[in-house]
């Protein structure tokens, strides 16, 4: 009876397309969508830059050195001659690189290692588990100075530092994946689908990882995050790749020069902008990632 | 808490502390480079003494270091020396130990690292709970709005940010160093104390804003969770005060969780604090890493890195023992 009142009315509801769908989503949830305007400006900044700049304008003696921002160099220049809008745009596209390798690399480690452990258990997940958190209370950076230490400076490159960066950076989603599988395994529609047969990988690609992946790109977003954090940390200290214009290294160039004492102000300022700026949109898309992905703090319209 | 569960904590710590060292003492030798080579290349580079006798005298030191034994006896060694919280001699500063360094600066890192996470912690948490709290004023819950922003700054970013601002612009502090320049360390004098205070004025503030977000949101999060539960409702349905309920019902129970992230915070509070430290030319655990970078001094690398891991592995579990102090229904169990 109440189905056949209702028909008549379901009828009139056209589903919109996904795009607005999309849209109306990221209206309710506006940390997400601030988070990913300022990520599009950080892209769209990076992409004009890299297509009209002269790269070779971003490494020593290339400019006039010690110039205030001005028309000509909008950032100004710096100690050594080097160009700091062109510093920048070279800069962030670096960062960018090893936050999206780092993290992409991380995330898979962490995805493949979660979903043996808990899919399998027994020993493997006890070993896995075990590993993950003896590593886990030991401060990843202080690891990764020790490695980015031992390589030779002339051999660092932003690869390295990537490399380097995930070394120590992939229990973090091990864990969450592994804790995510296990909940998932004891779900019906798994018991559902190994009762009918299904195999292993059919049952891990098909059931389970639709349902993951809120959670992976949550995860994702939290690796390039820390990638991106730990990579400038190792700059900072003086452990980067020191030829390449990376943020963290422009900040340690600025301060070995006392920048502030020699009033060279714009030198460390513009990085420390950019960096608060890609730190940012990425701390606000994971936030509201986190609410896409645990449906009771979801906003519905 | 039972004797097993001390013993199994002690027993993790153990296990901790063999990993961070067996980790620090294979990433080096996987690299080509030997420390004592490497060390007296750059001064035949800096210019010293001529190259012909450099294999001669890096022969002699590997002796003396036991860098010429098998690897698995070099291990073992390692590994009693690190249980000795011994960590060997710095080359640039020889003949001073690794442990000497660190324990010269050691109270300039505690006491700087100490305060700003105790007070960040405590702030953090107020304004989280008084956030999450709906009868709270309105000024009051919109004060936490900025630093949930500040979450995502590291803080040595906030410390340039800072020293433009403050230090640069309004001419407010120093900017660097751990007191003016020409002053004479006298621990005694008040002017000299004030001076050391003001340097460490904004390292401190950078550290703090850079991690007071961090647990406004937190504690938010928990602190809403809290209010829904019945022992809430039921404490106001019984007539109990504002106050009381805040402090008693919902503050303690909501702090439970946010001591658990206080023990797993510690190491990017290190982590910030060497960077911050460095950034401010402070004395400090930062510093002597940063020099022993600069200068390719490996063991002083490895003695402050495995120092610090201890340290912090140390005080997690000593945040963990904490807990059933804080939470009597562990302490029961």
């Amino acid at each position: 009876m109440t189905t056949a009142t209702l028909a008549p009315a379901q009828l009139e509801i056209i589903q919109p397309n996904r795009l607005t769908l999309l849209l109306r989503y990221l209206r309710r949830n506006k940390t997400l969508a601030i988070g990913l305007l300022i990520l599009l400006f950080l892209v769209v900044f990076t992409a004009t830059g890299l297509a009209t700049v002269d790269p070779s304008n971003a490494y020593p003696l290339s400019v006039k050195t010690k110039q205030p921002p001005s028309m000509e160099f909008p950032l100004g220049t710096d100690y050594f001659g080097r160009d700091l809008y062109v510093a920048m745009v070279i800069g962030l596209w670096q960062t960018a690189l090893i936050g999206v390798i780092a993290g992409a690399l991380g995330t898979l480690i962490g995805v493949i290692l979660g979903f043996i452990s808990a899919y399998f258990g027994g020993g493997v997940d006890m070993v896995i588990k075990g590993i993950c958190q003896i590593l886990t209370p030991i401060p990843a950076f202080l690891i990764q100075v020790i490695i980015a230490g031992s390589i030779d400076k002339r051999d660092v490159t932003i690869y390295t530092m990537a490399f380097v960066v995930v070394l120590l950076a992939w229990m973090g989603p091990t864990l969450v994946i592994r804790s995510q599988v296990l909940t998932m395994k004891e779900r019906q529609f798994v018991a559902v689908a190994k009762l009918s047969g299904m195999g292993d990988a059919d049952i891990i690609f098909k059931e389970i990882m639709p349902n993951l992946l809120p959670f992976i790109a949550a995860a994702f977003v939290g690796q390039v995050f820390s990638a991106v954090f730990s990579s400038f940390y190792l700059a900072v200290l003086g452990l980067g790749p020191l030829r390449e214009p990376l943020l963290g290294n422009t900040i340690w160039a600025a301060q070995r020069q006392s920048a502030f004492f020699n009033n060279w102000w714009w030198w460390p300022l513009a990085p420390a902008f950019a960096l608060v700026l890609i730190l940012g949109s990425l701390a606000l898309v994971n936030m509201g990632l986190d609410e896409l992905a645990n449906p009771r703090i979801r906003r519905s319209e | 808490m039972t004797i097993q569960l001390i013993l199994r904590r002690l027993f993790f710590l153990v296990l901790v502390v063999w990993a961070a060292s067996t980790i620090t003492f294979f990433i080096p030798r996987i690299s080509s480079k030997n420390p004592v080579r490497e060390r007296f290349a750059e001064l035949a580079r800096i210019g010293g003494f001529a190259p012909a006798d450099l294999e001669v005298i890096v022969a002699a030191y590997n002796k003396k270091f036991g860098l010429d034994k098998p690897l698995w006896q070099q291990y073992l060694d390692y590994i009693f020396s690190v249980a000795r919280l011994d960590m060997g001699v710095s080359f640039n500063k020889y003949p001073k130990t690794v442990m000497g360094l660190i324990m010269d600066v050691l109270p300039w890192t505690i006491t700087l690292l100490l305060v700003t996470t105790l007070l960040s912690f405590v702030i953090g948490n107020l304004l989280g709970a008084v956030a999450a709290w709906p009868r709270a004023p309105n000024w009051l819950r919109t004060f936490a709005t900025p630093f949930i922003l500040f979450q995502g700054v590291p803080p040595v970013v906030m410390g340039v940010l800072l020293l433009f601002f403050v230090g640069f612009k309004l001419k407010m502090a120093p900017l660097g160093g751990a007191y003016a320049p020409g002053r004479i360390p006298d621990w005694s004098s008040l002017t000299f104390l004030w001076d050391v205070l003001h340097h460490q004025l904004l390292p401190a503030l950078a550290l703090l804003l850079g991690s007071v977000g961090g647990w406004v949101l937190s504690m938010r999060g928990m602190g809403v969770t809290i209010q829904g539960e019945d022992y809430v409702n039921f404490a106001e349905h019984k007539g109990l005060g504002g106050q009381v309920i805040f402090k008693d019902y919902y503050l303690r129970n909501a702090l439970l969780p946010q001591v658990t992230g206080l023990a797993l915070a510690l190491g990017s509070v290190v982590t910030s604090g060497i960077a911050v430290e460095t950034m401010f030319g402070l004395p400090g655990l930062g510093q002597v890493l940063g020099a022993a970078i600069q200068s390719n001094d490996f063991l002083v690398i490895y003695g402050v890195v495995l120092f610090v891991t201890i340290a912090v592995a140390t005080l997690m579990v000593l945040v963990e023992f904490l807990y059933p102090v804080l939470d009597p229904r562990v302490r029961h169990q």
